[in-house]
C-alpha cells in the first residue's frame, strides 16, 4: 500500500496529511486528525453515526475514502459552532432532551443541519425522512424531531 | 409537595447536553494514550468443538505484533453471578458458541492486528451442536458444560405459593395458553470498548463503556490476580447500554492482560458483528400458563412454566430464570401461584439482561392470556384488569412488598385519552386497539454478591470557593443519572444542577454504587445523594445559625444563599456560608449512603423480584394491519407511567418514549436469529431496528404516587414502560384482524399464516401449541404471607 500526501479541508481549516489510499474519511478524521466527534457504529454505512457534511451534503464517512474529499469542504460536528457560539440545532437538541446517550447525536445534528440549509421550514414528515438514515437506540426519535422543529422555528430566514 | 421544589420536577436539560451536542463528550473509543496498541480477538467459527491446537507462531512473527495470548494465559474462571462463574476470557479446551474469543493479539495498528489474527491457526474437532430448547433437553446430546451426554440444564426451579390445585378447582373458567418470545439484543449504537493501561508502577487503569464498574473491578482482581487496590476502573460515558454492558467481558480482561504483557496501553473496540456475538441479550422463552378465573374475571390461581434458552454461558441467567416467574404478582392479586422454570444451555451466544430482564416475556404471556379470558367471559380488557389489581401497601403471595401503586389511575388515563371503550371491537376491519399493563422494580433489592454494605454511596465535597463536587460511582448510560444526582443535590443545597461538578464511575475516586442495572440508580444513588447533601446542608445551616444567632429552623437555603426566612437582606452568600462551616468543623466533605430494607421472603430465589418500590405502566396501542401483506403499523401509543415523582420530567419522558420505541422494535422487527450456531444477520441492516420513519406518535401521562422511600418520591422509569408495549400491540392486532399471534416478534409471515388458518375454518392463531416435556424438581411449598392466611 502506498501512502500519499493529501490536502484536506475540514471545518474551514486546511490539513496536510500522509495517508494510505484505502483509508476512510472516518479513520482519517478520528485517528489522524484526532477529531473524535464523528462516531462509528457499524463501519458498514448502516447506522449514520459517522455522518459528516461534504460540500454541505450528508455523507457516510465510513464508506468514503479520504482521497475522495480532497478539494472538497468537509464539515464535522466540531465545525458547527461559530466562534464558540453553538449552532441553533445544538442548543435545540439540549433544550428538547433530544440526546440521551448522545452517541447518535453528532451524525443526527449534521443530517438535520443539511436539511435546514436546504429547507428552512421543513414539515415534520420531511424531517423524519431526512433523519431516516440516522439510527437512534435511546430516544425513540420524537424529541429529536421536536428539536429540529424548534431549531427551524428559530431560523432568521 | 411537588410545587415547593426549585429544580426537582423541572424539565431541565441534561448537565452534559452541550458536551454531547458539540461532539466534545469522550466515549471509550475516543480515548488514546501515547504508545497505545490496538488489540483484537480471534473468535471461534465453530458452535461446539474441542480446541485441538492453536498455533500462534505466525502471528507472533509478524512485524508490529507485540503480544499474542490464548486461553492458557487467562485460565481463571469468572462470571457476573457468584454461583455461575463458568467463563474464561479466552476459550480453554473447547469452544461453546460461534464468536467465542479464542485468542488475542496486541499490535501497533489495527491493520497489523487484523492480519495477525489471520495468521493464527486453530484446529477444531467439532462436537454435536445443541441449538434449540428441545436439543438441550435431549439426553443423548453432548453436555456443553461437562464431558458426557445428558440434558443441558443450567438451573431449574419449582415453587408453590398457596394451593394451586384448589384454586383451579374453585375457578369457574380455566385457560391454558402457550407463548413464544424470541430472543433479541440491545444493539446500542456504541460498540463495546476497553482501554487498559498497566503503568510503570504496576497499577492498572481500565477505561470501559461498562455499566458496572464495581463488578468489573472485582472480576479483574480475580482473573488478573492483582489486588483490587492496584486496579482502577473508569466507566466512560456510554453510548447506550440497555443491559448489554453489564457483564464483565472478555475484551476487558484481555485488554488488561495485553497491557500487562507489553507494558503499553492497549485498546480493544468490538466491531458491530462482534457485539452481536457478545450478546448477553434477551432470553428466548417458551411459556405455558394456566390460569383459573371466576366468571367476574377474578383470578383464583396461576400456574406458570418457563423454558429459557440461555445460550452457551451463565451470565445473569439464573436471575433471568427467576425473573420469568417473579413479577406476575406485582400487578394482579394472585392468591395461589406455582412457578416452574428451567434455563438450558445451547451453543449460541450467551443470553443475559436486556431492558426488563426476564420480565417482558412473562408479561407478554399474562397480558395476552388475560385478553383471551376477558373475551370468553364477556368482559372488557379494562374490566378484567381492574377486577384483579393489587392494592397499594400489600404483600404478594410470593412475598413481594408492594408500596405505592397507581396502576388503576394509569389505566383510566390511557383508556380515556385513547377513547378505548368506543374503539375496542368497533374499529373497521384491519384497525384495532389493545391494552396491557406492567410493573417493574426500582432497583433489585439485593446486590449481585451477598454483603452487608450499602448499595450506593455518594460523597459531596465543597471547596472553600463554594464549588460543589458530587462523587458517585453511578454510570450514566444515557438515562441521565448524572443529571438526576446533580438535581437532587442542587435542590437540597439551593443551587442549580449545572453549577455542580459531577465526578462519576471511577473506582479510585468515587464511593461505590453497584451499577446501572435493574433501574436502581435514581432510587438508590438518589437516596445516597440526598443523604450526603442533607448532611452538608445541616453543617452549613448550623454554622450560619451560630453566626447570625438564630435557630436553624429559621434559615432558608435557596438561590445560592442562606437567609433568615422572610428576610432576604440577612442572607449570606453560599461561598461565605461554606467558609463558616469549614471554620466551625473542618473540611466540608460528607458522605451519604443507601441500603434497601431486607425484603426477601422465606425461600431460595426470593431475592429475585424484591425491590424497595415498583413502578407501574399502562399502555394502549392502536394499529392498522393488512391481512394480505401481514404488515402491522402502530398508529399511536398512549402510555401512563406511575413514576412516583418525576425528578426531571424531560428525562422521564425520554425514557418512556425510548421504552415505547424499543418495545415497538421487539414487537414487530427484532430477532436474534440463528442458523445452527451462526447468527443470521449480525449487522444493523439485517437486525432491523426502527428508524425515524417507523416510530409511532406517543402520548405520555405521568402519574405521581409520591413513593415514601424514593428520593423526593421517585421510582424507576428506565425499564417499566417497555413491558406493556409488546402485549398491547399483540392485543391490538387481535382486535384488528381477529388473529392471535402468540409469538414475538409479530412478523408478516406469521400474520399471513394465521390468516390462512382462519380461512380454512381453524382458529386464526400462530404460535406454539405445547411446552416441552421436562421433569421439574419437586415443588418447594412456601408459606404464604400473613395477609393470605385463611380468615
Amino acid at each position: 500500500m502506498t501512502d500519499r500526501a493529501l490536502t484536506i479541508r475540514v471545518n474551514d481549516k486546511t490539513h496536510r496529511v500522509l495517508t494510505a489510499d484505502h483509508r476512510t474519511l472516518l479513520e482519517l478524521l478520528r485517528e489522524d486528525l484526532g477529531m473524535t466527534g464523528t462516531k462509528h457504529g457499524c463501519q458498514l454505512g448502516e447506522c449514520g453515526a459517522c455522518t459528516v457534511l461534504v460540500d454541505g451534503n450528508p455523507v457516510l464517512s465510513c464508506l468514503a475514502l479520504a482521497v475522495q474529499v480532497e478539494d472538497r469542504a468537509v464539515t464535522t460536528i466540531e465545525g458547527l459552532s461559530t466562534n464558540g457560539t453553538p449552532h441553533r440545532l445544538q442548543t435545540a437538541f439540549a433544550e428538547a432532551g433530544a440526546a440521551q446517550c448522545g452517541y447518535c447525536t453528532p451524525g443526527m445534528i449534521l443530517s438535520a443541519a443539511a436539511l435546514l440549509d436546504e429547507e428552512s421550514q421543513p414539515s415534520p414528515r420531511r424531517i423524519q425522512e431526512a433523519l431516516a438514515g440516522n439510527l437512534c437506540r435511546c430516544t425513540g426519535y420524537n424529541k429529536i424531531l421536536e428539536a429540529v422543529g424548534l431549531a427551524a422555528s428559530q431560523s432568521t430566514n | 409537595m411537588g410545587d415547593l421544589h426549585t429544580v426537582v420536577g423541572k424539565p431541565l436539560p441534561r448537565v452534559d447536553a452541550m458536551s454531547q451536542t458539540t461532539g466534545r463528550l469522550l466515549y471509550a473509543d475516543d480515548l488514546t494514550k501515547p504508545g497505545m496498541l490496538i488489540g483484537r480477538q480471534l473468535r471461534s467459527t465453530q458452535a461446539h468443538a474441542i480446541i485441538v491446537s492453536i498455533d500462534t507462531t505466525g502471528a507472533e512473527a509478524l512485524p508490529g505484533v507485540r503480544a499474542v495470548i490464548t486461553g492458557s494465559d487467562l485460565p481463571i474462571m469468572y462470571g457476573i453471578l457468584p454461583v455461575s462463574q463458568d467463563e474464561t476470557a479466552l476459550a480453554v479446551g473447547r469452544v461453546r458458541h460461534v464468536g467465542e474469543p479464542v485468542a488475542a493479539v496486541a499490535a501497533d495498528d489495527a491493520e497489523t492486528a487484523h492480519r495477525a489474527l489471520e495468521l493464527i491457526q486453530v484446529v477444531y474437532e467439532p462436537l454435536d451442536e445443541v441449538v434449540t430448547i428441545e436439543d438441550a433437553l435431549d439426553h443423548t446430546r453432548p453436555l456443553i458444560h461437562g464431558d458426557s451426554s445428558g440434558q443441558n440444564v443450567h438451573r431449574s426451579v419449582a415453587l408453590e405459593f398457596g394451593e394451586v390445585e384448589e384454586g383451579m378447582v374453585a375457578a369457574s373458567h380455566v385457560r391454558e395458553d402457550v407463548f413464544w418470545f424470541a430472543g433479541n439484543t440491545h444493539a446500542a449504537l456504541e460498540t463495546h470498548c476497553a482501554l487498559a493501561d498497566f503503568d510503570a508502577d504496576h497499577k492498572l487503569t481500565l477505561w470501559s463503556s461498562t455499566q458496572v464498574p464495581h463488578y468489573l473491578h472485582r472480576t479483574l482482581e480475580k482473573v488478573l490476580e492483582i489486588p483490587a487496590g492496584r486496579i482502577r476502573v473508569i466507566a466512560t460515558p456510554s453510548g447506550g447500554g440497555f443491559g448489554g454492558k453489564t457483564d464483565p467481558f472478555s475484551h476487558e480482561v484481555v485488554a488488561a492482560k495485553l497491557s500487562m504483557l507489553t507494558g503499553h496501553p492497549v485498546k480493544i473496540t468490538l466491531s458491530r458483528e462482534e457485539v452481536f456475538y457478545a450478546h448477553r441479550g434477551r432470553h428466548p422463552v417458551l411459556m405455558w400458563i394456566k390460569t383459573g378465573f371466576q366468571s367476574d374475571g377474578e383470578i383464583t390461581a396461576m400456574h406458570f412454566k418457563s423454558f429459557l434458552d440461555g445460550g452457551a454461558y451463565g451470565s445473569y441467567g439464573i436471575a433471568s430464570l427467576y425473573y420469568t416467574g417473579a413479577l406476575q404478582t406485582t400487578t394482579y392479586r394472585i392468591p395461589n401461584y406455582r412457578f416452574e422454570g428451567v434455563r438450558v444451555f445451547t451453543n449460541k451466544p450467551p443470553c443475559g439482561p436486556k431492558r426488563g430482564h426476564g420480565t417482558p416475556q412473562p408479561r407478554f404471556a399474562v397480558e395476552c392470556q388475560l385478553d383471551k379470558a376477558a373475551e370468553e367471559l364477556g368482559l372488557s380488557p379494562i374490566a378484567i384488569r381492574k377486577r384483579n389489581l393489587v392494592e397499594p401497601y400489600t404483600t404478594t403471595i410470593n412475598h413481594l412488598r408492594i408500596t405505592t401503586c397507581a396502576l388503576d389511575e394509569c389505566i383510566t388515563k390511557v383508556a380515556e385519552a385513547s377513547d378505548f371503550s368506543k374503539k375496542h371491537g368497533q374499529l373497521p376491519e384491519g384497525r384495532g386497539i389493545g391494552l396491557a399493563v406492567g410493573a417493574y422494580m426500582s432497583g433489585a433489592g439485593l446486590p449481585i454478591y451477598w454483603n452487608d454494605m450499602p448499595q450506593s454511596e455518594v460523597e459531596v465535597k465543597v471547596d472553600r470557593g463554594g464549588g460543589v463536587t458530587v462523587l458517585s460511582m453511578a454510570a450514566d448510560v444515557g438515562q441521565g443519572s448524572t443529571t438526576v444526582l446533580a438535581t437532587v443535590v442542587a435542590e437540597v443545597l439551593g443551587l442549580k444542577p449545572d453549577d455542580l461538578r459531577m465526578v462519576t464511575a471511577d473506582t479510585d475516586l468515587t464511593p461505590v454504587d453497584l451499577g446501572s442495572y435493574s433501574s436502581r440508580v435514581t432510587f438508590m444513588a438518589g437516596n445516597a445523594a440526598l443523604d450526603a447533601a442533607t448532611k452538608v446542608r445541616n453543617r452549613i445551616v448550623d454554622a450560619v445559625a451560630a453566626k447570625l444567632e438564630v435557630a436553624t429552623d429559621d434559615l432558608v437555603v435557596a438561590d445560592g444563599q442562606i437567609a433568615v426566612r422572610g428576610d432576604q437582606s440577612s442572607g449570606l452568600a453560599w461561598p461565605e456560608a461554606v467558609r463558616l462551616a469549614v471554620a466551625a468543623a473542618g473540611p466540608l466533605i460528607e458522605t451519604g449512603s443507601y441500603r434497601a430494607p431486607d425484603l426477601a421472603g422465606p425461600y431460595k430465589g426470593a431475592g429475585v423480584g424484591i425491590s424497595p418500590a415498583y413502578s407501574y405502566s399502562a399502555c394502549i396501542a392502536q394499529v392498522a394491519c393488512d391481512a394480505a401483506t401481514g404488515m402491522v403499523e402502530v398508529e399511536r401509543v398512549w402510555i401512563a407511567h406511575d413514576i412516583g415523582k418525576a425528578i426531571n420530567p424531560l428525562l422521564v419522558e425520554g425514557q418512556i418514549e425510548g421504552s415505547v420505541y424499543m418495545g415497538l422494535g421487539e414487537a414487530l422487527l427484532e430477532e436474534q436469529a440463528f442458523r445452527g450456531g451462526l447468527h443470521r444477520g449480525p449487522s444493523l441492516l439485517d437486525y432491523k431496528i426502527p428508524t425515524s420513519l417507523e416510530m409511532t406518535p406517543v402520548e405520555t401521562f405521568l402519574v405521581e404516587s409520591i413513593d415514601p422511600e424514593g428520593p423526593f418520591g421517585a421510582k424507576e422509569v428506565g425499564q417499566g414502560p417497555l413491558l406493556p408495549v409488546i402485549p398491547a400491540i399483540a392485543n391490538a392486532v387481535y382486535d384488528a384482524l381477529g388473529l392471535r399471534i402468540d409469538e414475538v416478534p409479530i412478523t408478516p409471515d406469521k400474520v399471513i399464516a394465521a390468516t390462512r388458518e382462519k380461512a380454512k375454518g381453524r382458529p386464526g392463531r400462530f404460535g406454539p401449541t405445547a411446552a416441552p416435556e421436562f421433569l421439574f424438581p419437586t415443588l418447594t411449598r412456601v408459606e404464604a404471607p400473613q395477609e393470605f392466611a385463611a380468615p
